[in-house]
């Protein structure tokens, strides 16, 4: 357990249960689209608190810098330029990164016993010392969000800064943001505090603003309010309705049990054939020698 | 005394155990990564890490060996009307009556059809392994394709597990059919009994 301080709820291939005696408050990091001015203390603050360095890379002339998520880069800003209505410009900058889903892809699809790991504050935590590499995480996730590191091949991604929280402490990325976009906090009270934002939006003519905490993955603790929230898309293409694949869900879901049973039972199949009807034996027995 | 008949020479021996090899290994370290409760097999390979790094070697191995081995026998698994007939007294088969049966040649029709059943599941292997191979395949598929393909390995697996279990226990059920691919000879008898066809055809009786 890397964290004594919290409790976990779920741990990727384990049949038991998980120590979970404490319980604890479901948490939730709440993004105000509409508040970010896209100055990514964000990304600096978490470069910062976990000690990444990200290779410097190149202009491609647009403001996403570095241009995707990696080992080394837990968030992005991602600037999406759009008219919702004609000739009205909007810059909608969405803050990329884990969306700790309350059902995680990442965590039904790894075989590596606790490498990954749900706490039950709701925190979706990647144990990379149990890693094994496999990249089964990745066909988990629904919003593409691991990356693999060159150097040692784990996956990586943002943590919810568990580090901090399990001390009290909130995300670095919520501590430094300086518009108050990113609040961090029970979910019950961030669901609250959205629910304030929209109102105030709808007031300012955003008549489709919405909480962004998609069911489908039966919700997330990294929640958006969007002044859009009919058209997900317009963020950098964010999923309308994210959910695990059902491929996915087949192959971790029914197919593992039902096929390991499969294997089981033509072993025993075989051996109580053969304690019933007995071998095929050779009737003339002219081979003795 | 009879004199043993010839089943199979030594090269064909040769390639048969070492597609088995890889077989049980690649089965070993491919059921540790797919459910926890066999993930304690990723012991035998060294822990979880080595085992990811190891299966897709091994299976590609089992496939080239395979692909040898199956070339040899193609010519000998063509389905006949013999056998449908003999599939359809499966019955009888499993009962030990069989007399009823229709003369088989080097091969039965269980034979054939577990035949095709590796000859169209192990390239199906391959290729899906490949596809989410890391780190040196997966990074160049979209992830729509990895899920499919970690599904489609999952079934061609489970399929290629479930057929080679019953390919060994037929060959425990069936005495005197080892000693064709550990020595390469079986016994007269035995080739008269359940390959009568191929008897007649190695002995000219």
């Amino acid at each position: 357990m890397a964290l004594q301080s919290l409790d976990i709820k779920a741990r990727s291939a384990t049949t038991t249960p998980s120590p979970q005696a404490r319980g604890a408050i479901p948490v939730a990091k709440l993004i105000d689209i509409s508040k970010c001015i896209g100055c990514k203390a964000c990304q600096v603050a978490c470069m910062e608190w976990n000690d990444l360095r990200d290779e410097i890379g190149t202009t491609t002339g647009i403001y996403d810098n570095p241009r995707d998520l990696s080992d080394q880069s837990w968030t992005v800003m991602r600037f999406s330029e759009v008219e919702v209505q004609p000739g009205r410009l909007e810059w909608l900058i969405r803050k990329d990164g884990c969306m700790h889903c309350a059902d995680p892809g990442c965590l039904k699809a790894c075989p590596a016993p606790g490498a990954i790991v749900q706490y039950s504050n709701g925190i979706v935590d990647f144990h990379e010392e149990n890693c094994i590499g496999c990249g089964y995480c990745l066909t988990g996730c629904p919003f593409n969000i691991p990356r693999f590191s060159r150097k040692d091949r784990k996956a990586y991604k943002c943590t919810l800064c568990s580090d901090r929280v399990a001390v009290g402490l909130e995300p670095a990325c919520v501590k430094t943001c300086p518009t108050g976009a990113i609040v961090f906090g029970s979910k019950e009270d961030m669901t609250l505090h959205a629910a304030g934002r929209i109102a105030d939006l709808k007031e300012r003519g955003f008549d489709q603003a919405a909480l962004y905490d998609p069911q489908g993955v039966s919700g997330t603790h990294v929640m958006y309010v969007l002044q859009h929230g009919d058209q997900p898309e317009l963020y950098a293409n964010l999923p309308r309705d994210p959910h695990i694949s059902p491929l996915v869900g087949l192959w971790k879901g029914i197919a593992k049990p039902l096929m390991s049973f499969g294997i089981g039972l033509a072993v025993f199949a075989g051996f109580f054939h053969f304690v019933t009807a007995g071998p095929k034996e050779v009737e003339e027995e002219e081979e003795r020698s | 005394m009879s004199t043993p008949i010839q089943r199979y020479s030594a090269s064909e021996r040769n390639n048969h155990w070492l597609v088995a090899i890889a077989f049980v290994l690649a089965a070993l370290s491919g059921l540790a990564l797919f459910h926890p409760a066999f993930f304690f097999l990723s012991g035998l390979f060294g822990g979880g890490t080595w085992t990811r790094i190891l299966h897709p070697y091994l299976g590609t191995l089992m496939a080239l060996f395979f692909i040898a081995l199956s070339a040899r026998f193609w010519r000998l698994n063509h389905i006949t009307s013999a056998d449908r007939q003999w599939m359809s007294r499966i019955g009888d088969v499993l009962r030990n009556r069989d007399e009823n049966l229709p003369e088989a040649g080097k091969y039965n029709a269980g034979q054939k059809v577990l035949f095709w059943v590796l000859v169209t599941s192990v390239p199906v292997l391959l290729v899906s392994g490949i596809v989410f191979w890391q780190p040196w395949f997966a990074p160049y598929f979209p992830v729509w394709l990895l899920r499919v393909a970690v599904v489609v390995h999952a079934l061609a697996a489970w399929i290629v597990i479930l057929g080679i279990v019953v390919h060994v226990y037929a060959a425990i059920w069936v005495k005197g059919t080892v000693r064709a691919m550990t020595r390469g000879t079986v016994s007269e008898a035995w080739a008269r009994q359940h390959h009568r066809a191929w008897y007649r055809e190695m002995t000219g009786k």
